[in-house]
């Protein structure tokens, strides 16, 4: 009545991924560069929570940060300069079910893409998305980006940077829909992660801003933000980033805030005297576009074949 | 004069006629073009061949009275297959006498077109209304049209309160009664069209149609009747009606896409504007984008996860999205890129009727971008070659330009009607398991084909690049991978040319001039060539679909031919201008494209008028070509 010991038993091989599968080409950043730090954090993040690299893309425009897809082993969209968010989104639209994240910098996002930045954000569409700033343009060798600060001293601004930067995290919080905004320094491995995890759980955008060293053409800008581990201000809260001690002893300076309270994360963002570093903003029950945007994909070809049938009889004489 | 004095309708025997063109012009807002459409749809009913077309203003609410705020609708119907707007128009209804100007302006008219104008604007309050009113009267009189001034207004006064609201039903009305339409067909399409609005309004338009009727037969004496085309172009054809746009929006979803992705641009949007209403119905979505770049890599991000997507735009909207059509060119991607052609940037005349994108949709993009494009001659080939695109977009694994213009966006015909196939769906996508020694761009050699790994596909992982790889997809430095990668790309379109057939010649296959055209031009065209060889001259023309690659066999076929030219819609330069010579001239986009692929001196004739070319129009340069071959014998 149990059956046999056959029955029962049958071993199932679950597929088990280690780090392995979640690497690809070997990374060729500069040493010292911030970036690898982030790809380690989100390939042991893939891992710990064993998402299938089948199912996983990661969509990137063009930069230094944009690299990434290439160093990892999952499905992959290199793509044009300032426009991998509209990729990523349209992969979402009809394929829902796939994991997608997005690497882009802060001349990539915060300048040639900015529309679909402003866009994305509106649109919620259930994705990660990484945002490297390291205030300069690496790729194509130190031009001002729209994060360098007032005066840093570029190829395109050689007595120093003439406007003031821009400011992405107010920005970010001031546009409608927004679910999800954290902010991260790059030489923080174990808060990186936790940020990126919780990032990775939300259901929306979640926007990180990793900022981030580049030791060859900012290196001023980095000596500076690191004199003084006050310079940045870790943001504290039971909804928030989990902190352990070792990330509480590396950043002294800390306030509470909690994450549901808009208006007091835009007041943090507004004061750039300190890096905040934590949850700034979460909303977990905002809409997301793919909800919307891929209604109707379980249509068989039947049910498609009478749709037709009826738009043609409505033209039919 | 005759036509000055009140006219007594009588007449109770129509004259047969063959064809006519008919014109609704009015202000903007007075409903000429639903009025213009319900007659069009009437007239397909009863079987005739019908071509219309909108006469729209550039502004959405020009000044009433004014020569710029012409709005209406051109509807040509016969006993036969009509494929074009047609010459001067033979009967107008005009709301006021201003409106007139434009379309005079465009050559619309000819002495003895029969205008009904509305004739209240000769008591009007205004002096200076009734002073222009008056001239403008004895100004079309003098310019040979026949003028009846009617008393449109005052007739609907009777029914209604509002005479705004129904008049375009009144005059639909005087319109079946001249033209002997089925009152019964013409009521069943009012109700139709007000269905969204309730009995009650259909009620009320159906009352002003009986009473446009009425009026029309107690006071216009004109009675015709156009016979229905003959049954054997009938027989067991069902047909439906709709523009080139909505053609396109059913294409899109005969094709199986699921995804149109757009952002709104003149005249491409009406055709995202019938998905939007319709595309759920064979569970499909309109994504409007934040600009057209986005509207393109959103709908390239559906493409890669192996939902083939499309992206409708028109001139400006291509130049925004070149870049990323060079991407799905490098990275192998399908798209089906909907190109409804105008005139050039901003707003305005360039909105209008142009074929102007031909070279920017081949060459627009940096780099070398092989890529297919072809055009739709017909509204019917609007529908049908979308469901073409997709499958030559996922069977080549690259983006397909479909082109179409302005003149078949807004132009209405009827044209069988298809019965749906599975076989035009898209197939589920594919997720077994793909095999990891194959890499993501296994390109056969022969014809730069390769099979595409979809994400989901376990062991298909592979990061796809806008920059030059091999065929792991790793970006490549070196010179033979991208000498090899730009070979297979190329590859393809020789490949696709291989199974295209030669095009086949209207008219004899040989004589003295072949005129070559493509796209929305084929009925003028072709109505032309016939016209003139049934005056006995030598001449064909063959219209072209495939532009990118070349359909084959174009050098044999023009060598059969003492001259070649194209006759096209967008610019160049007219040889007897100041300082043209032929190292000066600039020739018209297909006229260069010919003459580069088959080293003929092809010859052009285009304009840029900013409406559809004329049979009349192409029938007068046809001949003059002609007479010069001979005066050079």
């Amino acid at each position: 009545m149990f059956g046999t010991k056959a029955d029962w038993s049958l071993e199932v091989f679950e597929r088990y991924f280690t780090i392995g599968d979640y690497a690809g080409g070997e990374a060729r950043w500069c040493p010292g560069c911030g970036d690898h730090g982030v790809l380690t954090a989100v390939q042991k993040l893939l891992r710990d929570e064993q998402i299938m690299p089948e199912m996983t893309v990661a969509v990137s425009g063009i930069g230094c940060s944009s690299r990434l897809p290439h160093y990892m082993g999952t499905f992959g969209f290199h793509g044009l300069h300032g426009r991998a968010l509209p990729v990523a989104c349209g992969i979402k639209s009809r394929r829902p079910e796939l994991d997608v994240w997005v690497a882009t910098g802060d001349g990539d996002c915060f300048s040639i893409g900015t529309a679909h930045w402003i866009h994305a954000i509106r649109y919620n569409m259930d994705m990660v998305l990484m945002v490297f700033d390291n205030a300069i343009y690496g790729l194509t060798k130190a031009q001002t980006s729209p994060t360098s600060p007032l005066g840093m001293k570029t190829n395109t601004h050689p007595f120093g940077a003439i406007i003031a930067n821009h400011n992405p995290l107010t920005v970010t919080l001031g546009i409608t829909n927004v679910s999800f905004v954290a902010q991260v320094v790059d030489w923080s491995p174990p808060l990186l992660y936790e940020v990126l995890k919780a990032a990775h759980r939300h259901r929306g955008t979640s926007f990180v801003r990793i900022v981030q060293r580049c030791p060859v053409y900012a290196e001023a800008h980095i000596k500076q933000m690191q004199s003084d581990p006050n310079n940045v201000l870790l943001l504290k809260h039971a909804d928030g980033i989990p902190v352990d001690k070792a990330v509480a002893r590396q950043f002294p300076n800390q306030r509470e805030h909690d994450p549901a309270d808009l208006s007091s994360a835009r007041d943090i963002a507004q004061d750039e005297s300190v890096i905040p570093v934590g949850l700034l903003y979460h909303k977990p029950d905002a809409p997301c576009y793919e909800d919307l945007s891929s209604q109707g994909g379980y249509m068989t070809a039947e049910e498609k074949l009478a749709g037709l049938e009826a738009a043609f009889d409505a033209f039919t004489i | 004069m005759e036509d000055a004095t009140p006219t007594t309708g009588r007449i109770t025997q129509a004259q047969t006629l063959h064809e006519h063109i008919v014109e609704i012009v009015s202000d903007s807002g007075e409903g000429a073009q639903k009025a213009g459409q319900t007659f069009g749809s009437v007239c397909a009913k009863m079987g005739n061949g019908v071509w219309t077309v909108e006469i729209i203003p550039a502004e959405i609410q020009p000044p009433a009275r004014s020569p710029a705020g012409a709005s209406g609708i051109r509807i040509r119907l016969a006993s036969h297959n009509v494929t074009n707007m047609g010459d001067e128009a033979d009967l107008v209804v005009a709301f006021n006498e201003q409106v007139l100007y434009s379309r005079i302006a465009n050559g619309a008219y000819k002495a003895g077109t029969v205008v009904l104008l509305e004739d209240k604007w000769r008591e009007d309050p205004q002096e200076e209304i009734r002073k222009q009113y008056a001239n403008s009267v004895a100004e079309f009189r003098a310019n040979g049209l026949i003028v009846h001034e009617l008393p449109i207004e005052k007739g609907c006064l009777e029914i209604t309160p509002n005479p705004r609201r129904g008049k375009n039903m009144f005059v639909l009305g005087m319109l079946c009664h001249i033209y002997s339409r089925d009152a019964d067909i013409a009521k069943a399409e009012i109700a139709n069209t007000f269905r969204r609005k309730g009995d009650k309004v259909i009620g009320i338009n159906h009352q002003m149609f009986d009473a446009g009727r009425r009026f029309a037969e107690e006071q216009v004496d004109l009675l015709y009747e156009i016979p229905a085309r003959s049954p054997g172009e009938l027989e067991g054809k069902r047909f439906m009606v709709t523009n080139g746009n909505t053609a396109v929006g059913l294409g899109v979803m005969a094709a199986g896409m699921e995804l149109v992705s757009m952002y709104p641009i003149t005249p491409a949007t009406s055709a995202s504007h019938y998905l939007a209403d319709a595309f759920h119905q064979v569970g499909g979505f309109v994504h409007q984008a934040e600009d057209e770049i986005a509207a393109i890599a959103f709908a390239l991000g559906s493409s890669y996860a192996g939902k083939t997507a499309c992206t409708i735009t028109s001139g400006p909207g291509l130049a925004l999205k070149t870049e990323n059509l060079a991407l799905a060119v490098m990275a192998e991607i399908p798209l089906v890129l909907v190109l409804v052609q105008r005139g050039g940037p901003s707003t305005g005349l360039p909105t209008k009727v142009e074929q102007g994108d031909l070279l920017a949709a081949l060459y627009g993009e940096p780099g070398d971008a092989p890529k297919v494009v072809f055009a739709a001659a017909t509204i019917e080939e609007c529908l049908h070659y979308v469901i073409v695109a997709r499958r030559l977009a996922e069977a080549f694994r690259t983006p397909v330009l479909l082109l179409t213009d302005a003149n078949l966006a807004t132009g209405q015909q009827p044209y069988a009607r298809p019965q749906p196939s599975v076989d035009w769906l898209a197939p589920p996508i594919d997720q077994s398991e793909w095999d990891e020694t194959i890499p993501p761009f296994h390109w056969d050699e022969t014809t730069g084909l390769s099979p595409r790994p979809i994400p989901g596909m376990p062991g298909g992982e592979y990061v796809l690049t806008g920059l030059a790889h091999t065929d792991r997809s790793k970006v490549a430095y070196d010179s033979e991978s991208n000498q090899l990668g730009c070979n297979m790309r190329s590859r393809k379109l020789a490949a696709l040319a291989g199974t295209l057939k030669p095009p086949e010649v209207h008219g004899d296959p040989q004589g003295d001039l072949l005129v070559v055209g493509w796209g929305s031009t084929l009925g003028a065209i072709e109505e032309a060539v016939d016209r003139a060889r049934a005056e006995g001259h030598s001449v064909s023309s063959l219209h072209l679909r495939f532009l990118s690659p070349m359909e084959p066999g174009l050098k044999e076929i023009f060598q059969r031919f003492r001259k070649v030219m194209t006759v096209e819609i967008n610019y160049s330069d007219d040889p007897t201008a100041p300082l043209i010579t032929e190292e000066t001239r600039r020739y018209a986009q297909l006229a260069w494209l010919l003459r580069a692929h088959t080293l003929i001196d092809v010859d052009c004739w285009s304009v840029v008028l900013g409406h559809p070319l004329q049979p009349g129009m192409i029938h007068g340069v046809l001949l003059q070509h002609l007479q010069k071959l001979k005066g050079d014998d």
